[in-house]
């Protein structure tokens, strides 16, 4: 057998003595009970071990072919965006300590991870205006489908309404959360001229049998929903949960979905200076109201601060672990165990190093870059913004071309967007997403628009 | 013992030292051309007026020594197995290799955006698609699916396809009960349930495994499959897997194997080959991605081939002369799980571990696993911790003690000894599972641990037990080396002193301070006493 520097007793003479202290002269005495039949026979058909030096060639020769910033211009977002990543998030969350751990079981060894963690959930409660936020989830989608299961559980109603603006593959994971539990998601057409939830379609769907009606804000398409108070009132005339999900990155200039009565806060803390990683990991962020019924609901691990039990210090545990799958199992709100902690840990970095001014201004930044390339564009003949609603960083425009078509043609120009809408709503084939953030120069946007009305007047 | 001390920063929340006007953070200014061009200098009034925020933002302002300040000191009260020993059974908490860690960061990779389009990210999907077709040779199955996002997710996933392939047969609702030995994983019933089905304990044997007459016992025409664990969580074989697959199977259910404790068979046993026809992998377990203090993690699932069109959406395929790409047309599939494609950046340190170790390192992995379990159990002290089950025979990657001769003899519970080992700068076992063993205390070492390590491991457990034996008071006060002593656990969770966030401190000392004026105003002088 093969000696391999991450396996210390490997080495031949240590092995053979901690066989000898076991009475055993081969490692294969110790899995004798495996019948042979099961064995495998000859070897896994993978290839042999490769060096250090090896590995980083051949995986970087690999990831040498894809197109990325800095020689590329990311206009993508929809669900991801491209932020900033403050040089101290990647140092802190690369502290040993922290991402070599695992779930703070042994909470007084486990002090600096729990705080941690502490610390994010108050953070989050203070952008989205909830009063209590889990210590994460896997990402806004499944966030979103743990809330409709919630949802239901809380009022016994099985049906979900959801705004069409809601990203159509977060809509998609709520659908596989919810039918095994026979809930069934109604989707809302979305104004065709604004691009928000409409209040009059929303107005005879969400029903007295509805658990809860789901808005983002902005929406997938970038709008600003406007009518949330509106909405808010009907939802709980009708005992409906209200469900929001956010981009947090906007909620240091937003009106926090607290504020305007939701019961379930869904988002993805990405936008807050974590790096796209392709789509993953990402965080689900997930917040609630101080109610009990909706706190003994509530889906994945909550921190608490206590104190030492001779009283002398203040300290940080897991806390109302009865919820948990390791305590209830078949009857536990969820069946999350891992998380994304470490993920956790840097949003409340970010957070910290941003503050509300910081927040503030990453606000403007997006919102001013979205609409100096609105205007730019429209000035170039494009129908931009397609949708009339108010934006935040995510624009939408109307080119001749097939959407489908344009990433490719944009790529030749080395700029990576925008989302063809087509893909998901076939009446917009036409129409593309782009989005704007604080890491874009005035020179990117007119990169951008020089491109696409070269490419539109090609058409 | 070696002396080991764990830092005690008493450090305070950020927000408790925020001063009005400091900051941490550094952005470009808003350039006059842009507010010019969009006739707007406050870019705020761009949101209609009801829908901006009118309430401050209460974040720390600090600057950014002193956040780096406070993490590295929060850091300083964390542990990791960088540190020391971590023997969590069944979470196999093995050294995560540095060299995934840079290549994870390379901005090729973290630059990706999940939308770009297929040409312009051959290179990620060259690489995802390759560990599908490795992770199908080290499990026996025919299709991956990378989209899970963990374990429990992967179970869930796992658990979906069973009702909907179950449904496609025509049994409808017939089927609705899944199979899962008393001593599983507490995800495999949660799952279970998630996705519709009631929940069938089977009961361990005496020598704790699952029988195939117990398996009989319970299996019925509604028998939808069964979960299950191999080696189990006591890291015994079960080494009537055969038969008990065959008996699920005959009963018109699907066998899901939960990879947690995959490490033991590295190489060695493919669970295809074991009759399991669905199967997900803890790649933060088995393929040494960080744990990161409890995630990000991935739950890649396999299945076999009758089984690979109900896949969650999107599958990655090769597309031909066009390279690699998604194929999002899949009509049987149980739907999409998770955004995008899953926790990509665990998957690409995965890979990298894989390609690392080869074939023959992989059986190393397991060989070595198995052997550091065996030996660190040869050398406990049996007066105090007992073995149950199947006493002779050798554990996998890890074993369950009991320590209740120990509780017997001293009063010092599994749970005391969990604290005291604190104390040695090293991690404590999983304690008080799995449920079928009372005073559980349960140790995967797991193949990374040097065996100098071992020894004192085996060393600080028998010493604490003759401690116990002599002063047991002195293990009740443990530890007293980590950043802080025991918890008040009772008080975190009751409703009455419940703080979830630093909003229910600054409320509380609001009222705190609102009462105690109301107080003054009323002239009372012992206000102090009802607050």
């Amino acid at each position: 057998m093969t000696i391999h520097r991450f396996v210390p007793n490997s080495a031949e003479k240590i092995k053979d003595n901690m066989l000898k202290s076991l009475g055993l002269t081969s490692v294969e005495d110790l899995f004798e009970d495996i019948p042979s039949s099961l064995r495998i026979k000859g070897g896994l058909k993978i290839p042999d071990a490769i060096s250090e030096i090896e590995l980083e060639r051949k995986v970087e020769s690999k990831l040498e072919k894809n197109f990325s910033p800095p020689e590329y211009l990311n206009f993508l977002g929809g669900g991801a965006w491209l932020h900033y990543t403050p040089s101290i998030v990647t140092e802190i969350i690369s502290r040993n300590e922290f991402y070599t751990s695992y779930t703070p079981y042994q909470p007084e060894i486990s002090q600096g991870m729990l705080q941690s963690l502490f610390e994010y959930q108050s953070q989050i409660c203070e952008l989205t205006g909830m009063e209590v936020a889990n210590s994460s989830m896997y990402d806004w989608g499944t966030a979103l489908g743990e809330a409709g299961r919630m949802a239901f559980r809380v009022t016994r109603k099985r049906k979900i309404v959801v705004s069409r603006g809601a990203s159509p593959e977060r809509i998609a994971i709520l659908r596989t959360y919810c039918y095994p539990a026979s809930i069934d998601v109604k989707e809302v057409d979305f104004d065709p001229k604004i691009g928000n939830t409409d209040y009059g379609s929303v107005h005879s769907v969400v029903d007295h049998d509805s658990a809860a009606l789901y808005i983002e804000n902005p929406n997938f398409l970038g709008i600003i929903e406007e009518s949330v108070d509106e909405l808010s009132q009907l939802c709980h005339e009708r005992n409906a949960l209200l469900i929001v999900g956010v981009n947090p990155s906007t909620l240091g200039l937003m009106r926090p979905p607290g504020e305007y009565g939701a019961d379930i806060v869904v988002g993805d803390g990405q936008p807050l200076g974590l790096p796209l990683n392709y789509g993953g990991p990402l965080i689900g962020i997930f917040a609630t109201k101080k109610d009990p019924v909706l706190l003994r609901q509530m889906p994945g691990r909550l921190i608490g601060q206590t104190v030492s039990k001779d009283n002398s210090k203040q300290g940080y545990t897991m806390v109302l672990q009865t919820r948990e799958q390791h305590i209830r199992r078949e009857q536990a709100t969820s069946n999350i165990c891992t998380n994304e902690a470490l993920l956790a840990l840097a949003v409340s970095v970010y957070l910290s190093s941003m503050g509300p001014e910081g927040m503030k201004k990453l606000g403007s930044l997006c919102l001013a870059n979205s609409h100096y390339a609105q205007k730019l564009l429209s000035e170039r003949g494009m129908e931009c913004p397609y949708f009339s609603g108010s934006f935040f960083c995510d624009l939408t425009v109307k080119t001749r071309l097939n959407s489908q078509m344009l990433p490719a043609k944009l790529a030749r120009h080395k700029i990576l967007g925008g989302i063809p809408l087509g893909r998901f709503y076939p009446d917009l084939s036409n129409v593309s997403l782009f989005s704007f953030s604080e890491v874009h120069t005035p020179e990117d946007v007119q990169t951008l628009v020089d491109a696409l009305s070269q490419i539109d007047e090609r058409e | 013992m070696k002396k080991y001390h764990q830092a005690s920063w008493n450090e305070p929340l950020l927000i408790e030292m925020s001063k009005s006007g400091r900051q941490a953070f550094s952005l470009p200014e808003l350039k006059p051309e842009v507010l010019s061009a969009i006739n707007e200098d406050r870019p705020e009034n761009l949101i209609p007026e009801k829908m901006r925020r009118k309430t401050d933002l209460l974040l720390p302002e600090v600057s950014e020594p002193e956040i780096v300040r406070h993490y590295v000191r929060l850091s300083q009260m964390n542990f990791g197995i960088d540190l020391g020993m971590y023997p969590l059974g069944s979470c196999t908490m093995k050294y995560n290799p540095k060299v995934s860690e840079r290549i994870a960061k390379n901005p090729k990779f973290s630059g990706l955006h999940p939308y770009q389009d297929e040409q312009t990210v051959q290179g990620i999907l060259e690489i995802l698609y390759e560990l599908q077709s490795l992770l199908c040779e080290i499990t026996g199955m025919s299709a991956f699916s990378l989209s899970p996002a963990a374990g429990a997710q992967g179970e869930f996933v796992g658990a979906l396809i069973i009702r909907n392939f179950l449904n496609d047969c025509g049994y409808s609702s017939k089927k609705d009960e899944m199979l899962v030995p008393d001593s599983a994983h507490g995800t495999n019933p949660a799952s279970a349930a998630m996705a519709g089905f009631k929940v069938v304990k089977i009961p361990s044997s005496e020598g704790g495994i699952v029988t195939a007459e117990a398996v009989k016992k319970v299996v019925s025409e509604r028998t939808a499959g069964m979960m299950l664990t191999v080696p189990n969580t006591l890291g015994i074989f079960e080494r009537e897997i055969g038969e008990v697959s065959c008996i699920v199977h005959d009963a018109g259910g699907l066998m899901y194997y939960d990879g947690a404790n995959m490490n033991a068979l590295l190489g060695r046993v493919k669970p295809g080959e074991m009759g399991f026809d669905i199967v997900h992998l803890n790649v933060h377990k088995t393929f040494a991605t960080p744990h990161g203090g409890g995630g990000p993690g991935a739950g890649p699932v396999g299945v076999v081939d009758k089984l690979s069109e109900y896949l969650p959406v999107p599958v990655i395929v090769r597309k031909g002369g066009e390279g690699y790409g998604f194929d999002y047309n899949r009509p049987r599939s149980i739907g999409r799980i998770k955004s995008f494609y899953g926790n990509v950046g665990v998957l690409l340190r995965a890979y990298c571990y894989i390609l690392s170790l080869g074939k023959d390192g992989l059986k190393t992995v397991s060989e070595q696993a198995v052997l550091a379990s065996n030996y660190l159990l040869s050398k406990l002290d049996r007066r105090y911790y007992s073995l149950r089950y199947s006493i002779d025979q050798s554990r996998k990657h890890e074993f369950v003690v009991s320590a209740s001769p120990l509780k017997r003899k001293t009063g010092v519970s599994a749970g005391d000894i969990s604290k005291a080992i604190l104390d040695s700068g090293n991690h404590s076992p999983t304690v008080y599972f799995p449920l079928i063993v009372d005073e559980a205390l349960m140790i995967e070492p797991t193949e990374t641990e040097p065996v100098e390590f071992l020894d004192q491991y085996a060393t600080i457990l028998n010493e604490l037990a003759e401690t116990a034996n002599q002063s047991p008071e002195s293990i009740l006060k443990a530890p007293e080396r980590t950043s802080i002593s025991r918890l008040d656990e009772y008080r975190a969770s009751h409703p009455g002193s419940l703080v979830l966030n630093w909003r229910y401190l600054l409320d509380g000392a609001k009222k705190k301070k609102d009462d105690d004026n109301k107080g003054k105003r009323n002239g009372s002088s012992n206000s102090r006493k009802h607050s």
